[in-house]
């Protein structure tokens, strides 16, 4: 967010204290085919190997034109911390259904209507970037956009905690979105878990853990058997490789301590 | 109502038709009506563990197809009366399995079984997916190699996620790990994964271990069940799997090399 850089002239009614303007963006859109998440992780991660700056930091918009009505709803948390994990800005989506922009508000991810991108003269090819006249600020929220809002609700009454009991295993993928995310189970190599908030694993934990995924600094992991393939925290990771032979198959705690990713027996 | 148990690996090659074969041998032999069903469409393969390959007239996809009704294409078992094989067919493609055709296949022959097994291809592909959509029990077979047991860790997310169960927030599947081809002496020079390596990494319930055997081979070269050689090692401990699953507590054999001398351990089989 940017600040006001004059604080005494933050005036409502002076008339220089922001600017309401339109401007377009180009941006990469991830338009999905279909909604089975292993093959867009597996292709994505190949793709983000070849090319890990274009990607790292760069906002994406998800377009859901692609899929039949309703379906994806369900994955959409997953895709989400996907992207992020690749170090992507997962934004908004497009051209979804009801359930699928319901799915998308409770990330907090903008739905931007079609209004936006499909308006105008050249819009036909769906790729291009939306024309600068057709960022409509001041547009009220269409009536679709109100009522999913409320169907969203419901996913967002039980924030901050999620609970598996069972292992985890290669190839699967769990994100708490706005929590902490806990697991009574062991957790495989090849398995990734996900959370805004902390990462508690009760198991031997071989898979990927990555905690602080919206950005959160202080989140941590917790573990009982540290035996993970990648740990991070908010983006600041480290791999298997790294991780000293001593705080392996120990109890540990994982945080960062002014940036730094530290690893702490407990 | 039969209990439909899918036998499936990630990798290919470990022993799930082996293992089909013997399960539902045993099964029939105490007298259970069971019926065992091969997914692997384009490579038919258990009717030649089973020694019924000359009597194969209709298939699997001729029944989906509604080319054949199931009594024409089920084959009683000569040795075992409870006992009835679908074959897969020789000359079809996977695609063929629709999931509808395999459910009203399923839901016929729940009428008049106790256990249909249904021997899957590996990997997730078609044929596998639709062996395992149905499953009440799956029996994960793994052999006590890295790449193997990496595999079934892989294979059991997806039963977790892709099966009738999942999909109706239903009981979830009930999976057992099978170890095979195991070799103790292997195992203590550290070529092979121990049980508790295996156990430790999957945490799964253990349903027996298989020893690497001979006389596997000259079983299915024979076309005979390796569970009726009660001679053998692996027909026997095939047979422990079998009182096993049906909830008998039988400790677990063949896991550590036998004492012998020289001779018979270089001729050891
Ligand atoms: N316990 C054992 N000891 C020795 N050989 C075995 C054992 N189990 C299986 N085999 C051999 O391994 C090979 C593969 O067995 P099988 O056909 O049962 O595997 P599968 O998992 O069904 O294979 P596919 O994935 O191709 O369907 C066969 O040659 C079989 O004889
Ligand atoms: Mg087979």
């Amino acid at each position: 967010m940017a600040v006001n850089p004059n604080p005494r002239n933050n005036d409502t009614d002076g008339p220089r204290s922001f600017e309401l303007k339109a401007a377009s963006f180009t941006l990469p859109i991830i338009r999905l085919i279909d909604n089975n998440i292993e093959a867009v992780a597996a292709r994505l991660g190949a793709k983000v190997e070849k090319a890990p700056d274009f990607f790292r930091n760069t906002p994406v918009v998800i377009d859901l034109s692609s899929l039949p009505e309703g379906v994806g709803a369900g994955e959409l948390p997953l895709l989400v911390g996907l992207l992020r994990g690749y170090g992507m800005i997962p934004f908004g989506v497009r051209g979804g259904g009801k359930e699928q922009n319901a799915a998308a508000e409770a990330l907090e991810l903008a739905v931007l209507r079609d209004s936006y991108v499909r308006r105008g003269k050249g819009a036909s090819k769906a790729e291009e970037p939306p024309p600068e006249s057709e960022v409509a600020v001041d547009e009220a929220p269409a009536p679709q956009a109100r009522a999913s809002k409320q169907a969203a609700s419901p996913r967002r009454s039980n924030p901050g905690f999620m609970l598996i009991t069972k292992p985890v295993r290669s190839g699967q993928r769990v994100y708490a979105s706005g929590g902490d995310l806990s697991i009574t189970a062991a957790v495989s190599s090849g398995a990734e878990l996900m959370a805004d908030g902390n990462i508690h694993v009760y198991g031997p934990l071989r898979g990927r853990a990555l905690a602080g995924m919206s950005g959160n600094l202080e989140a941590r992991i917790f573990c009982q058997d540290l035996q993970a393939e990648l740990v991070s925290i908010a983006g600041h990771y480290r791999v298997s490789e790294n991780i000293p032979v001593e705080l392996r198959g120990v109890p540990v705690q994982i945080f960062l301590d002014q940036k730094i990713l530290r690893i702490e027996k407990l | 109502m039969a209990r439909i148990i899918v036998i499936t690996s990630g990798k290919g090659g470990v022993g799930k038709t082996t293992t089909s074969a013997a399960l539902s041998m045993g099964l029939a032999q105490r007298g259970k009506r069971t019926v065992v069903i091969d997914f692997d469409v384009g490579l038919r393969n258990l009717d030649l563990i089973m020694g019924c390959e000359r009597r194969v007239v209709y298939d699997f996809v001729n029944v989906i197809n509604k080319e054949a009704n199931l009594n024409q294409a089920l084959i009683r078992d000569k040795r075992c009366d409870h006992l009835y094989v679908l074959p897969a067919s020789q000359t079809r493609d996977k695609d063929a399995l629709t999931k509808e055709g395999v459910e009203r296949v399923l839901n016929e022959l729940t009428q008049n079984h106790d256990f249909i097994i249904c021997d899957s291809p590996a990997g997730i592909e078609h044929g596998a997916t639709m062996a395992m959509y149905f499953a009440d029990d799956a029996i994960v077979v793994t052999n006590p190699e890295v790449s193997s047991v990496r595999d079934s860790d892989r294979m059991l997310g997806i039963l977790s996620s892709r099966s009738r169960r999942a999909e109706n927030s239903e009981e979830p599947i009930r999976e057992y790990l099978l170890l095979t081809r195991y070799d103790p002496y292997r195992v203590l020079s550290g070529e092979m994964l121990s049980v508790d390596d295996v156990q430790e990494i999957l945490s799964l319930n253990l349903l027996g271990v298989i020893p690497e055997s001979k006389a596997v081979l000259s079983a299915s070269n024979a076309g005979v069940p390796v569970i009726l050689d009660r001679e053998s090692d692996a027909g026997r401990a095939y047979n422990d799997m079998v009182s096993r699953y049906l909830g008998e507590d039988v400790p677990h054999r063949f896991l550590n090399p036998e004492k012998k001398g020289f001779l018979s351990r270089l001729f050891r089989g």
